[in-house]
C-alpha cells in the first residue's frame, strides 16, 4: 500500500462544492498553506471548490493561506474558537458584509468535537459555556451537582493538514506545536490530506513516536521545506502573488 | 490616586504560586505573570495550543513559529517540555489538572462570574480558550485594574457583560486590592495602606465584606 499522491494538485482534488473542510493549524503553526494554495489555484482554474464549511481555529491572518481561501470568496461558513489574528481584515470585512457565516466555539469544545467526530461519539457534555450566550439552545443536564453543556460532533469530508515526516502508509510525526489540530482532524475526515516535511519509507518512524496512526490517513504529499504564514506574513506576502 | 501598576498586579498574583504548580497564564496582561515568580520555586506553564513546561520568549531573529504559545508569539522549549494536540490540552483544562488559571476581566461578579470575552453584539466575536480555561482549574484568579478607565467598578453584583462562565473565580487581583470570592460574596484580604476601607468600597460595585484581618497590598517597585 502507498498513499501518496503525486502532487498538490492532485491532493487537492477530490474536494467539491460545499464540502466541509477542517484545516489544520492553530494561527501559523501547522497551517498547510502549500495545500491550501493548492486549493486556490484549482479554484481560480476552475471555479471550484466554493461555498466551504471550513473548521479551524482561527479565521486567518493576512493574505496567505486560509485567510486567502476566504479572500477569494470559497469560503461560505467558518466554524472557530477565535476569528482574530494580527491582521484579521480578509475576514473581518465579510463577517459584517454579511458574506461569510461564523459558528463561534469554544476552543476546547472545537477540539472535543472533532475528536468525538473522528471517534464515532455524537454528542457529549462539558462545563464549558454554561450558563453563557454560546450555551444557548443546547441541552444542559446535571452531573455530581454540576451542570454541563451537550455538544454535538464535528465529521468532514476533507482534512487538510500538515505534518513533519510521514511515512507510505500515513504514520505520522508533527513539528513542536504544528501538531495542535492535526491527529484530531485526521480522525475526523472522510478523507485526511496531509503535506509531509520529509516522506519516509514505513520502518523509518519509531513506531513509538507515531502520533497519528496511518488508518487516519488517506492522502500524503511531500512538501519540503514548508512556508511558515508567519514568515510570509512579515514580508507582506499575499496568494496569489500580486504583481507590483 | 496610589495605584498599583499592571507590572505590579502581575508580580502580587505571582506570589502565590506555588513550587511545582501547573499554571495556564491568558493572552495578553497575565502572561507578564510568569515573570515574577519568586526565587526557588519554578512553575510549570501551560498553553493552549499544546505545550506543557515553555519557556521565554527566543531572542528576536531566532523565533520557530511552530514553537508558540496560544497568543501566538514564539517561545522555547526547556528541559521537561512537553508537546500534545487541542483534545488533550484541553483534557489538561476541564479534566481539573492545571492548579491555576489567570485571567483578565470586563467584569467580576461577587458570586464568580466572570465577563472577559465579548464586550457586546458590536463587531466579530471571539472567545477563544476562555470560557474552557473557567472551568477545570483548581484557582481561578483574576487580574485587573479595579475600576475601567473611565472610573466604573469592575467589580460588581452583577455582570453587565455577555459571561464567560458562571461562579468560576475564587480570587481577584487588583490595582488596589486582593480580593476573594467565597458563598457569593466578595471578601478583602489585602488593600493598597494609603488606602481607607470606605473609599476602596466606594470604588467597588458590591459590598466588600471582612473576614478577620485586612493585610496591607505591599508591592515592590518594578
Amino acid at each position: 500500500m502507498d498513499k501518496t499522491l503525486p502532487d498538490l494538485a492532485a491532493a487537492v482534488a477530490g474536494i467539491e462544492d460545499g464540502m466541509t473542510v477542517m484545516i489544520g493549524g492553530f494561527g501559523g503553526s501547522g497551517a498547510p498553506i502549500e495545500l491550501i494554495h493548492a486549493l486556490i489555484d484549482r479554484y481560480l482554474a476552475t471555479g471550484h471548490p466554493k461555498n466551504l464549511t471550513v473548521v479551524n481555529n482561527n479565521a486567518g491572518n493576512g493574505h496567505v493561506g486560509l485567510a486567502a481561501l476566504i479572500e477569494q470568496g470559497m469560503v461560505a461558513k467558518l466554524i472557530c474558537s477565535f476569528p482574530r489574528s494580527a491582521d484579521p481584515r480578509v475576514f473581518t470585512e465579510l463577517y459584517l458584509a454579511g458574506k461569510i457565516e461564523l459558528e463561534l466555539v469554544p476552543q476546547g469544545t472545537l477540539a472535543e468535537r472533532i475528536r468525538a467526530g473522528g471517534a464515532g461519539i455524537p454528542a457529549f457534555y462539558t462545563p464549558t459555556s454554561y450558563g453563557t450566550d454560546l450555551a444557548k439552545g443546547k441541552p444542559v443536564e446535571e452531573f455530581e451537582g454540576r451542570a454541563y453543556v451537550q455538544e454535538r460532533w464535528l465529521k468532514a469530508d476533507y482534512a487538510l493538514v500538515k505534518a513533519d515526516q510521514g511515512d507510505k502508509l500515513g504514520n505520522l510525526t508533527y513539528r513542536m506545536a504544528a501538531r495542535n489540530f492535526g491527529p484530531l482532524m485526521c480522525m475526523a475526515a472522510q478523507t485526511a490530506i496531509v503535506q509531509v516535511s520529509e516522506l519516509v519509507e514505513p520502518g523509518a518512524i519509531d513506531p513509538e513516536t507515531v502520533v497519528t496512526p496511518g488508518i487516519f490517513v488517506q492522502g500524503l504529499v511531500e512538501v519540503s521545506n514548508p512556508a511558515q504564514e508567519e514568515d510570509l506574513n512579515r514580508a507582506n506576502a499575499a496568494y496569489p502573488e500580486v504583481a507590483a | 490616586m496610589t495605584k498599583l501598576s499592571s507590572t505590579q498586579i502581575a508580580w502580587r498574583a505571582a506570589q502565590d504560586i506555588t513550587d511545582g504548580a501547573y499554571v495556564n497564564l491568558g493572552i495578553g496582561f497575565p502572561e507578564m505573570v510568569a515573570k515574577f515568580q519568586p526565587p526557588g520555586r519554578q512553575a510549570i506553564f501551560h498553553t493552549e495550543n499544546g505545550i506543557l513546561g515553555f519557556g521565554e520568549a527566543p531572542a528576536p531573529g531566532t523565533e520557530d513559529w511552530d514553537l508558540i504559545n496560544a497568543g501566538k508569539k514564539a517561545v522555547t522549549i526547556k528541559p521537561g517540555t512537553a508537546f500534545f494536540h487541542h483534545a488533550d490540552s484541553f483534557a489538561m483544562v476541564r479534566g481539573g489538572h492545571l492548579d491555576v488559571a489567570i485571567l483578565g476581566a470586563y467584569e467580576v461578579a461577587e458570586n464568580g462570574d466572570l465577563a472577559n470575552w465579548s464586550t457586546g453584539p458590536k463587531g466579530v466575536p471571539a472567545v477563544g480558550g476562555a470560557m474552557d480555561l473557567v472551568h477545570g482549574a483548581k484557582r481561578v484568579a483574576v487580574i485587573t485594574d479595579h475600576v475601567t478607565k473611565d472610573g466604573k467598578p469592575k467589580l460588581v453584583q452583577q455582570c453587565s457583560l455577555p459571561l464567560t462562565g458562571v461562579g468560576c473565580v475564587t480570587r481577584v487581583y487588583t490595582s488596589l486590592a486582593v480580593v476573594d470570592i467565597q458563598d457569593g460574596h466578595f471578601v478583602l484580604r489585602e488593600k493598597l495602606a494609603s488606602m481607607s476601607f470606605d473609599e476602596l468600597q466606594s470604588l467597588t460595585g458590591a459590598t466588600l465584606h471582612r473576614d478577620g484581618d485586612v493585610a496591607d497590598l505591599t508591592v515592590p517597585e518594578l
